[in-house]
Order: C-alpha cells, then sequence, then structure tokens
C-alpha cells in the first residue's frame, strides 16, 4: 500500500470521528498556541533588554553620593553632596579610564511659542552623549567651548522635543527654561525606557557650568548627582572600579576604617543580571507551555488507545485482506500524526494571533522568529510520533484472528 | 481417501498431522490445555470444492482460520502450493492472505461507513495497486455480482445478501487461486444462500477457483463436491459429495 493511500485511509478514519478527532486536537492546539505565546513572550522581553543594554552604553560605571545602600541600585538619595565635578575631571584621567561625565539634575519649566513643559534638566559634558550611547536626531550637541563659556544652549530629548515643538524643527530655535532662553543645538534619537523603567526621552540636556550658574543654582558649589564613567576595555572593568574608588578614597580623604561615601555600580553587571533574569523567564514559560503540549500528547495516546481498542474488528478485517504489520502501524501513526500537525498549525495561528493580541492591549513586545514556529511545530510532530507510536504498534502486533473474534 | 487420486490437478493444500490447542487460565490460575483439532491430515487439490460439516464446537472455525493464515497450528504442518506456511514471516503471511486467498466470513466483516467500491477495492491498494486502477477493477467485479448499482452505497444501507455479495467480490478481487468461507450463509435466508451458492458453484465451475465452505446445513453442503465432517476436533467423514444438486442447477 503506498503511503498515499494510507494517508488517505488515515484522513478517511478522522473525518469519520470527527467530534473526536476535534477534542483531541484541542488539546494539541492550546498547548502549541501556548508554547507560541510563552516563547512570543519571552522572545520579546529578551530582545527589549538587549536592546535597552545595547543602548546604554558599554563599559559603563555609575558612581552616585553616598556609601551603598543595602536596597541595592539607586540614583542615590539627592540629599548627599559628597561627589563634585573635579572628581570627575580626576577620574576621567585614570589610565583605565576613558572618559567621565558629571550629571546635575533638577526639575525645570519650558517655554516655547505658547507652550510650557516640565521636565527633567541634566546639566553635563558633551562627553555624555557619546558615553551614554547617544545618538543625534538632528543638529549637534553642545561643546568643550559652549561648557566652558557657561552658554545658553540646550540639547533635547525626543518627547521633550515633540511635546514642545510637535512637527516643527526646534534646532536653531530658543526656548525659554526658568525664563531664561536657550538656543537648541540638537535633538536627541528616542532611546525607550530604562532597565529601571524610567522614560530617558523626556528631557533636557545643558552644560553642567550653565546648570550650576544658572538654572539649579546650587548651595555645595561643584556637587553633583551622578557621574557616568566609561572603562577602556571590558576586560579591565575590575580594575578600573578599583582605580575609581582608590582615586575617591584619596580625594576625600577617607580614613582606612571608615566606609566609603560612594558607591561605584558596573552598569554591564547589572545588565548581565536583567539578561539572565529574562533568559530564566523565558525557560520558565518555555516550560510551562511544554507542560500543557505535553498533557496534548497523553490525550492523544488515551485517544488512540481507545481507538484501537474500539477498531480491534477493523485491524483484523484489514489484516484478513492483506494489511501487513506495517501498514496498520502506519495508519494508525498517521492519523495520531495528522492529529498532531493539524493542531500544531491551527494552534500555531492561535499563538500568533495571541501574541498579536498580547502585543496590541498591552506594551509588552512580542517577537516571533521562524526558529520558534519551527520548534512547535517539530514539537507537536514529535509528540504525534512519541504518543502514536505504542497505540500503533499494539495495534499492528495484534493476531489476525483474535482481532477478527472482538467484540 | 484413495477417491481423491482421481484429480489430475496438484495440491493446493496439504496439511499433516495438524494439531490446535489453546492454554486458559482456570480460577486457581492453574494453565490448562484445550486441544480443538486433533492429528488432523487432509490433501485438497486445485479446482476443488469442499464443504466442511460439523457441530457447532467442533473445530470448524478453528480449522479454517488456520487454513486462511488468520492463525497458526499447534504442531503439524501446512503447505499451500508450494509454501510451507509454518516457515513463513508475518510480512509473508499477509502477502498470502492479500494474493492468495479470499476469506469469506459469516458477518461479512466490511469495513464501515466505507462504500461497497472502496470495500472491494482495499485488497488491491494493499496490494500497491493505484487508488484509480484499484477502483476501476472493484467496480468491474461488482458488476460481474450484478452490485453496480450499490457500488456508492455503505454496508449498512445494503441487504445481508448484497453485503455478502461485496464481501465475496472483495475476497475475489485479486484473483486468488483459493477461497476460504466460514458459514458465508449463516445470517441469510433460504432463497439469498441458494444466490450466494450458485455465485460459489458458478466461480468454481467457470474460473476453477478452489472454494472450501464451512457449513452445518445440509442443502448449503450439497453444492460441494466433496464432503468433509468434524466431529470433536477428528475427521470422521471424507468422501465425494454423491448428494450434489450443482451440476444440474448449472446445466
Ligand atoms: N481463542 C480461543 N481460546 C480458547 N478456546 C477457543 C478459542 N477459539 C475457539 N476456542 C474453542 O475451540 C472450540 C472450537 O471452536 P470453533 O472452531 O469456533 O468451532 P466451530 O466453528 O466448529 O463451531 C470451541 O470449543 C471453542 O470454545
Ligand atoms: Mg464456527
Amino acid at each position: 500500500m503506498n503511503l498515499f493511500a494510507i494517508i488517505t485511509e488515515a484522513l478517511r478514519a478522522l473525518h469519520q470521528n470527527r467530534l473526536r478527532t476535534g477534542l483531541t486536537m484541542l488539546g494539541m492546539i492550546i498547548g502549541v498556541a501556548a508554547v507560541v505565546l510563552m516563547l512570543s513572550i519571552g522572545q520579546g522581553a529578551r530582545t527589549k533588554i538587549n536592546e535597552t543594554i545595547a543602548a546604554m552604553g558599554s563599559n559603563l560605571f555609575i558612581v552616585v553620593p553616598g556609601a551603598t545602600s543595602s536596597g541595592g541600585f539607586s540614583f542615590g538619595s539627592g540629599t548627599v553632596k559628597t561627589l563634585t565635578i573635579n572628581d570627575a575631571y580626576a577620574i576621567a584621567e585614570l589610565p583605565s579610564i576613558s572618559a567621565a561625565s558629571p550629571v546635575t539634575t533638577g526639575n525645570v519649566q519650558l517655554n516655547y511659542a505658547a507652550k510650557n513643559w516640565s521636565t527633567l534638566i541634566l546639566g553635563t559634558t558633551p562627553d555624555y552623549f557619546e558615553v551614554g550611547n547617544w545618538k543625534m536626531e538632528s543638529g549637534t550637541t553642545f561643546t568643550e567651548s559652549d561648557l566652558r563659556s557657561a552658554a545658553r544652549v540646550v540639547v533635547l530629548g525626543s518627547v521633550t522635543a515633540k511635546n514642545l515643538f510637535g512637527d516643527e524643527d526646534p534646532v536653531g530655535k530658543t526656548i525659554r527654561i526658568t525664563n531664561r532662553p536657550f538656543l537648541v543645538t540638537g535633538v536627541l534619537m528616542a532611546k525607550g525606557q530604562s532597565l529601571t523603567g524610567r522614560d530617558q526621552d523626556d528631557n533636557v540636556f545643558i552644560p553642567i557650568t550653565t546648570s550650576e550658574r544658572q538654572i539649579t543654582g546650587n548651595q555645595f558649589p561643584g556637587s553633583i548627582r551622578y557621574m557616568l564613567v566609561q572603562g577602556k576595555s571590558a576586560e579591565d572593568m575590575d580594575i578600573a572600579e578599583i582605580e575609581i574608588t582608590q582615586l575617591l578614597r584619596q580625594r576625600h580623604r577617607i580614613a582606612k576604617s571608615k566606609e566609603n561615601d560612594f558607591t561605584v555600580r558596573n552598569l554591564t553587571a547589572i545588565a548581565d543580571v536583567a539578561t539572565g533574569a529574562a533568559k530564566v523567564m523565558s525557560i520558565v514559560l518555555g516550560a510551562i507551555a511544554s507542560v500543557s503540549l505535553l498533557v496534548g500528547g497523553i490525550g492523544i495516546m488515551n485517544i488512540m488507545l481507545v481507538s484501537v481498542t474500539e477498531r480491534t474488528r477493523e485491524i483484523g478485517i484489514r489484516m484478513a485482506i492483506g494489511a501487513n504489520q506495517r501498514a496498520i502501524l502506519t495508519q494508525f501513526l498517521l492519523e495520531a500524526m495528522m492529529i498532531c500537525i493539524m493542531g500544531g498549525l491551527i494552534g500555531l495561528l492561535l499563538g500568533i494571533g495571541g501574541a498579536w493580541l498580547v502585543s496590541q492591549v498591552t506594551d509588552m513586545l512580542i517577537v516571533i522568529t521562524l526558529g520558534m514556529v519551527g520548534l512547535a511545530f517539530l514539537f507537536a510532530s514529535a509528540v504525534g510520533i512519541f504518543f502514536g507510536f505504542y497505540p500503533a504498534k499494539k495495534a499492528a502486533s495484534l493476531k489476525p484472528v483474535d482481532a477478527l473474534r472482538y467484540e | 481417501m484413495s477417491l481423491m487420486t482421481n484429480y489430475s490437478a496438484s495440491p493446493l493444500i496439504r496439511i499433516e498431522n495438524l494439531c490446535k490447542s489453546y492454554s486458559l487460565q482456570d480460577a486457581n490460575g492453574k494453565t490448562i490445555t484445550n486441544q480443538i483439532l486433533f492429528n488432523l491430515n487432509l490433501t485438497i487439490y486445485q479446482g476443488e470444492f469442499v464443504a466442511i460439516m460439523g457441530h457447532s464446537g467442533s473445530g470448524k472455525s478453528t480449522l479454517m482460520n488456520i487454513l486462511g493464515c488468520l492463525d497458526t497450528p499447534t504442531s503439524g504442518s501446512y503447505w499451500l502450493g508450494e509454501k510451507n506456511v509454518a516457515a513463513l514471516s508475518n510480512d509473508e503471511l499477509a502477502h498470502i492472505r492479500n494474493q492468495s486467498i479470499g476469506f469469506v466470513f459469516q458477518g461479512f466483516n466490511l469495513l464501515k461507513r466505507m462504500t461497497a467500491l472502496d470495500n472491494v477495492a482495499t485488497p488491491l491498494l494493499y496490494a500497491g495497486v493505484s487508488r484509480s486502477n484499484s477502483r476501476r477493477q472493484a467496480l468491474e467485479l461488482l458488476r460481474r455480482t450484478g452490485l453496480e448499482n450499490f457500488a456508492m452505497h455503505q454496508p449498512n444501507q445494503l441487504s445481508g445478501g448484497q453485503q455478502q455479495r461485496v464481501a465475496i467480490s472483495r475476497a475475489l478481487v485479486n484473483r486468488p487461486p483459493l477461497i476460504l468461507a466460514d458459514e458465508p450463509t449463516g445470517n441469510l435466508d433460504t432463497q439469498t444462500s441458494r444466490e450466494i451458492m450458485l455465485l460459489f458453484a458458478q466461480l468454481n465451475c467457470e474460473q476453477g477457483i478452489t472454494i472450501v465452505l464451512v457449513t452445518h446445513e445440509n442443502d448449503i453442503a450439497a453444492y460441494a463436491k466433496r464432503l468433509i465432517r468434524l466431529k470433536d476436533g477428528h475427521i470422521i467423514v471424507d468422501e465425494n459429495n454423491t448428494a450434489g444438486v450443482v451440476s444440474d442447477e448449472i446445466a
């Protein structure tokens, strides 16, 4: 009997028992849909985290004032004023460090024409954009000479630019920051959320000198909120961390027995933790989905076993008219596989549809790869073969006379 | 027994010292052996029409199942044509059932929810014939058995006689030299039984197909040319059927 004929026989049998076929298929559909959905959510989370990390810049340290808090990563309480602009400049000179950018922060009111917008203002150095891996949407950053002269120039985050200017090009326009006119030199490209979930695009950047003297004011001259430090190479991050720590302890004249009055955080390490967490999450999601696939597979085995018993007489008749064991085995195996493959296809479509729905309803990123689709499909077929084989084998190894005598 | 030497044809079926017993577990879990067939010796030549008779439980079906390669003997040998059946693999047995033997059952044993045409075509499919060719040949057979107009009917839409004709067509579709029929008229009324028996007689006369048929009715056995009686697993009678009516009816 050729394969085509066997396939036709299998299809006929499935068609004859539509209800049973459908119910069995349901297990497969749910399993595969769950696998696709879970994998796409997991993959989406990983992709998002990787994008964020790539946008963050490489070999980064963030140095904040204040001792290490037990609460883990934070941007400092904001009341400790132990880090200064000059600390940053000194760190930039270290052999393992390529750049260090001091940052002050504050909240300000912006005006352009009739629009106003309140946002976060960061005072920093031109290096900041390089170190933080910021790309320009239009215009340029402010310059070293702007920094020296404390010029009234500003670089806008993309969200801020959109809110103040709409579709107008902000470059070369003048906005007012707490009522002082500032020239817009450039607009940054959007970065999205940070690892901690903060919107990184709703802010403006001005030279730190301008910020100190004209905007935030400063009761502690030269003190900063944090600094962004870039190491020269990924391998020497440990050395760089030691150098930063030693230099700052020395500059702050901290006695040997005393704690640091600052905290150095390696952002790469944080990124690794986040990547690891995302990976674990997608594995867990995948495992949960696999269980439902497994349950679907066992359902198929159940049904096939019932079907073999119910059709014992049919098997006997087929043997009596010349079916060999392989023909019977193939027929039952194909029936199981067809349930799986058809269920798999429907599940695949449902899973993709579900993933699309999730991406519409929530702001989660959903990624569906061809590999994922292939995996779900392969898995479905494997389940079909695995759970179909035993009943099929059982059917094929019956003795014709016993099968025929079965009531 | 010497009667059989009249046949010039070669032996199709030859069994020697054939025994069949079943092992059963009794209530105490002890194995008891229940012997059904005892040292049967039998030779059937090509072109014969043999009726096997005997009381219920005498082992007729057991013998037929062994002859049909649906079951295996406990001991003794069975030669079908040139082949020693005991030495054949499962696949070879399936091939013999497909090509050399057409089995007709009392209960018809058609495949449910399948048209008469597809039922008849299935043995051809197992023989590797393409679907369209097998359907064409099946239709030709249904035409010869007078069921042309019922080709697309499913078994439950056919009368008993029609179902048995479909089953006979199915048994014939691979042109086997041997038809084994275990009480083929057992579920049919007298008139339909007569028609079925005439069909067998015709196949035997016109196409020389060897027919071995089980019955416990004398007027059915009357169609056969040779009569074998089984009693408690022993052959007690093996003779030419003098009461034959076939020649009159066919002529
Ligand atoms: N699979 C089996 N297991 C045990 N005993 C069996 C089996 N098949 C048949 N028998 C026994 O063999 C005997 C002969 O049965 P069978 O050949 O069907 O008789 P007949 O067809 O002549 O009426 C019966 O007593 C029956 O109970
Ligand atoms: Mg019987």
